[in-house]
């Protein structure tokens, strides 16, 4: 018979996770703030270089001039955007992001110490209701933007993903608090931790993608209005690389996610079918999971029809979040169904 | 758009058929058929009827579905007299086999087909082939590099421009290209070399696995057949047609597909969190000890049944999925015999075990007695009077319950529904809501009913599993086709199908030139680190010097390349 659960540790965790929600509001700030400070940097930059010489504006890159696509010769001319390649080490520092950042790699370890003392005080995974898939994911989404950042300099999405993680921590706290528990039979399976886990992180990658999505929704339409010569209203997205890059970059990112959607698909189906004796039987969240998987499938299909790519592929990305939202908010608490998290 | 420009440079002119440009043919019968064809095994088409199938499947979760619950289904319509019949007639109940979600979804399997074939025709082509031939400016390309080797290098080791071409293609063959030398012995040798033919092939198998999964799921449906038992404590379970309580079988299910195993329930088992006052109740463990036996006069076997840990027995897979109680009930006519007696299995409503039971005694005289109410396994009375249950376990097991008298209605053979009692042809005897108040029983009690109708007493308590049996010979082809399927998107959306050519010759100084250029199809943004490597590995194998002497080569000492005037992007520059 498994131990009773710890519940002073769980009060521990829960602590914790206080603790890194505040680390997280803080570290968004510093971001919000960042973007305030260099898009009005770029702003007084520009003034003064417009007075030097009478060039028109979006001539002069913004910080972070292009650097030469090192590869794909698509390099088109054009307007001021961050750098395309989202490496580090060109444009000016940016002390508050690097503040920004700091913070959320603080909130993060304390995140991560409150998701493992919560499965250490179940002794289970962390996974096992609402809440904890909420914090748990919450704590993914933010590794792996902070792995990402190792790589690429991402943090122009970093006042988006921080904020959503806020939100899932808020969403967690306010809106599903649990005391730790053990698991209801129809949960004592090890293809929680597969199935579960899988899901978690396929949807914090695609929680990533949604933020350049929009951002790349928005940087196509300030580089049509700047190519019509119309004046720069959204400053701050010369921090932002161009729409194609995004587009590039978040596409890399939803492949992996599809294939990690596909495999939490396949192995809901065979825990399915070990636990209720069918691999698929349109179950509400069977249904969701299903449109979430053909949404994000007509995606990548979009990314090869040629009329699809660019907006019409980023609105795909967007609508397939938002599925993953609806999927998780709504069908959980009002539509009824196997996956109420109920007793057999 | 911005983004064609990109595009066009990564080749992917030759994913998908492009039904796009199609031009109307001028009239004929053929004619449009194979315009309608190439128009449905478009890239576009496709597309379409892939998001059209993430909508037309939204509906399914909005209304209550048949297969899954047929009673909640009667009853929307039932309460929804204007809507219900026009949402039934649109097929809203029964989403997943209505005409218009099948026609969808077969839509955009014949395009599917019609997709796969050319390409798998076309790819197994490519694979026979040589790698393309070498383009005429390698510099065109999006990732372009060159290299020397210095001339006092080249003579020592007699490094020719063939040799060196020859050198090129057995490394690259090392490293996974398919090869070709051209031009071997003029003073312009190239090597073709092409990688990553299991990207397409990937893919292909995705998109052929998806039909295996669709054809396996087909078959279940033909061939399988599923039923519902429950099993109070002591009692037994035979696989033959009679024995369930509800069974569906295929289309194609035959009765001599049953293997008449049997099984008994022997107890039931539950444990209940006791330990945890924010979780005081909630179920830990279920646990159903049966005895098996694969057929008459088989062996016994005792096992045991969780929920997510099935039985396999006969062919088919045993879960379990519910429990309950079974109170053990005696009902006496009015003439003093026995009218029916045993235990009778309650549904529960709620966490706490609050379950609904019906007694029907039809063959009590005179009168055919019925009876309604709730079974509660801790019984408790608030401050208004009104019974609940306070706990899961059986700590004071109480029956609640109307009775009734007159015809059941179970004669006219009509199907019943033995959960359900049908008071219309009923006159009521007692009932909660009278002054005089329901039947109020805990174990071993007796309630004489008025007018000397009979009496009914509670004897005792059991209780009962209850248990799917499924059998779905499509559910291994399912398994195996999804996980090829998972396997062929993995390497097609992460394998880089590159081609890459070498090209070769010899400056009047003697220093050997080499320039080489890479393409990629589809997405690959490890182009440029694929051409830093081969750049590499060549470097290494004829020493060449790294650093200063390098720069020199931008000036282009390559013939070809020299003088085009372009700046091309070089790896080794960023
Ligand atoms: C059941 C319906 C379908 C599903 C779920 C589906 C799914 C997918 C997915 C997930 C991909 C991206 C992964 C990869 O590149 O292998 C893909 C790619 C592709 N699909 Fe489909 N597909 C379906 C039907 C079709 C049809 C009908 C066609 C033909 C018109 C088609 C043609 C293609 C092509 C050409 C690609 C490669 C795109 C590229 O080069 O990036 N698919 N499909």
């Amino acid at each position: 018979m498994p131990q009773p659960v710890n519940a002073g540790l769980g009060e521990i965790s829960e602590l914790f996770m206080l603790l890194a929600s505040i680390a997280y509001v803080v570290a968004l700030i510093f971001f919000v703030l960042d973007l305030v400070k260099s898009s009005s940097t770029i702003t007084a930059l520009e003034s003064r270089l417009a007075g030097e010489n009478a060039a028109p504006e979006r001539a002069l890159a913004g910080i972070g001039a292009r650097a030469a696509g090192s590869t794909t010769s698509g390099a088109t001319s054009s307007p001021a955007t961050a750098d395309d390649s989202m490496d580090y080490g060109s444009g000016p520092r940016r002390g508050t992001a690097r503040v920004a950042v700091s913070l959320t790699i603080l909130a993060a370890v304390i995140h991560g110490a409150a998701v493992v003392t919560r499965g250490v005080a179940a002794h289970r995974v962390p996974w096992g209701n609402m809440y904890e898939f909420c914090t748990t994911g919450a704590f993914l989404v933010a590794a792996i933007f902070l792995i990402t950042l190792t790589r690429k300099d991402l943090r122009f999405v970093g006042s988006f993903v921080v904020g959503l993680v806020v939100i899932m921590l808020c969403a967690a706290t306010v809106g599903f608090p649990t005391p730790v528990a053990r698991l209801i039979p129809a949960l004592q399976s090890y293809w929680l931790i597969v199935h579960v886990s899988i899901a978690v992180a396929s949807s914090a990658l695609f929680t990533i993608t949604f933020a350049m999505s929009v951002l790349q929704l928005l940087q196509t339409s300030r580089e049509a209005k700047l190519l019509a010569g119309k004046t720069d209203t959204a400053k701050f997205l010369r921090l932002v690389p161009s729409a194609l890059s995004l587009e590039n970059l978040s596409y890399r990112l939803n492949a992996i996610a599809f294939v990690g959607w596909t495999f939490t698909l396949m192995a809901g189906a065979i825990w399915a079918e070990q636990a209720w004796g069918r691999y698929w039987g349109w179950d509400t969240k069977e249904v969701w999971t299903f449109v979430i998987w053909t949404v994000y499938a007509g995606y990548l299909h979009a990314r090869a029809t040629r009329g699809w790519t660019g907006t019409r592929a980023a609105w795909l990305s967007i609508v397939g979040y938002l599925c993953i939202v609806f999927n998780f908010t709504i069908v959980n608490i009002y539509f009824s169904g196997l996956h109420s998290y109920s007793g057999v | 758009m911005k983004q064609d420009v990109s595009q066009d440079t990564k080749g992917r002119a030759g994913a998908g058929s492009s039904g796009t440009d199609v031009v109307l043919p001028s009239l004929g019968f053929l004619g449009t058929l194979r315009w309608a064809w190439t128009q449905l095994t478009s890239m576009r088409s496709a597309l379409f009827l892939l998001l059209l199938l993430a909508v037309a499947a939204v509906p399914g979760s909005l209304f209550p579905q048949r297969p899954a619950n047929p009673a909640i289904v009667t009853q929307y319509i039932q309460n929804n007299p204007d809507t219900g019949p026009v949402l039934d007639w649109f097929q809203l109940f029964d989403v997943y086999s209505s005409v218009w979600f099948s026609s969808i979804y077969l839509l955009l399997f014949i395009s599917l087909i019609g997709c796969v074939v050319p390409r798998a025709l076309a790819h197994f082509r490519a694979v026979r082939s040589t790698p393309p031939r070498t383009p005429r400016r390698l510099s065109r390309l999006p990732v372009y590099g060159t290299l020397e080797v210095p001339a006092h290098q080249a003579r020592a080791a007699g490094l020719t421009p063939s040799a060196a071409a020859d050198q090129v293609a057995a490394l690259l063959k090392k490293r996974g290209y398919r090869v070709d030398v051209r031009d071997a012995g003029t003073d312009r040798p190239s090597v073709g070399a092409e990688r990553g033919l299991a990207k397409e092939l990937g893919n292909l198998i995705f998109h052929t696995s998806l039909i295996g999964v669709l054809v396996s799921v087909a078959v279940g449906g033909l061939f399988g057949y599923n039923g519902q038992k429950v099993i109070v404590e002591g009692d037994s379970f035979v696989n033959t047609l009679i024995g369930y309580d509800s069974f569906n079988p295929g289309s194609n299910f035959s009765d001599d597909q049953l293997q008449p195993y049997s099984i008994r329930l022997d107890a039931f088992d539950v444990r209940f969190d006791r330990e945890q006052t924010s979780h005081y109740g909630q179920p830990l463990d279920f646990t159903a000890n049966v005895t098996t036996q694969d057929g008459p006069g088989e062996g016994e076997e005792s096992q045991v049944l969780k929920v997510n840990a099935p039985l396999t027995i006969g062919g088919t897979n045993v879960y379990l999925v519910g429990n309950g109680y079974a109170p053990v009930v005696t009902v006496r006519d009015g003439e003093g015999n026995i009218a029916s007696q045993g235990p009778v299995v309650s549904v529960p409503s709620d966490g706490l075990y609050t379950s609904l039971i019906v007694i029907k005694a039809p063959d009590a005289k005179p009168d055919q007695l019925g009876f309604v109410g709730f079974f509660l396994p801790t019984a408790f009375v608030d401050e208004k009077g009104v019974s609940f249950s306070r706990d899961p376990d059986p700590f004071n097991p109480q029956l609640n319950l109307n009775s009734y008298y007159g015809d059941l209605g179970l004669d006219d053979g009509t199907p019943e529904n033995v959960y359900v009692l049908d008071t219309e042809n009923l006159t009521e005897l007692n009932s909660r809501n009278n002054e005089d108040g329901g039947i109020v029983l805990g174990v071993g009690q007796t309630y004489d009913l008025p007018e000397g109708k009979g009496s009914v007493t509670f004897d005792g308590l059991k209780r009962y599993a209850a248990l799917d049996i499924h059998h779905d010979p499509g559910e291994v082809g399912a398994l195996v086709f999804s996980t090829l399927a998972l396997l062929g998107l993995t390497a097609s959306l992460f394998i880089g199908r590159r081609r890459l050519w070498v090209r070769t010759g010899e400056h009047p100084d003697g220093r050997i030139m080499v320039e080489y250029g890479l393409l990629a199809r589809g997405e690959d943004h490890r182009l440029p680190a694929e051409g830093k490597a081969v750049e590499k590995l060549l470097a290494d194998s004829w020493l060449v010097p790294d650093g200063a002497e390098q720069e020199n080569r931008v000036q282009g000492a390559v013939p070809s390349a020299a003088g085009t005037g372009q700046s091309h992007h070089n790896p080794k520059d960023n």
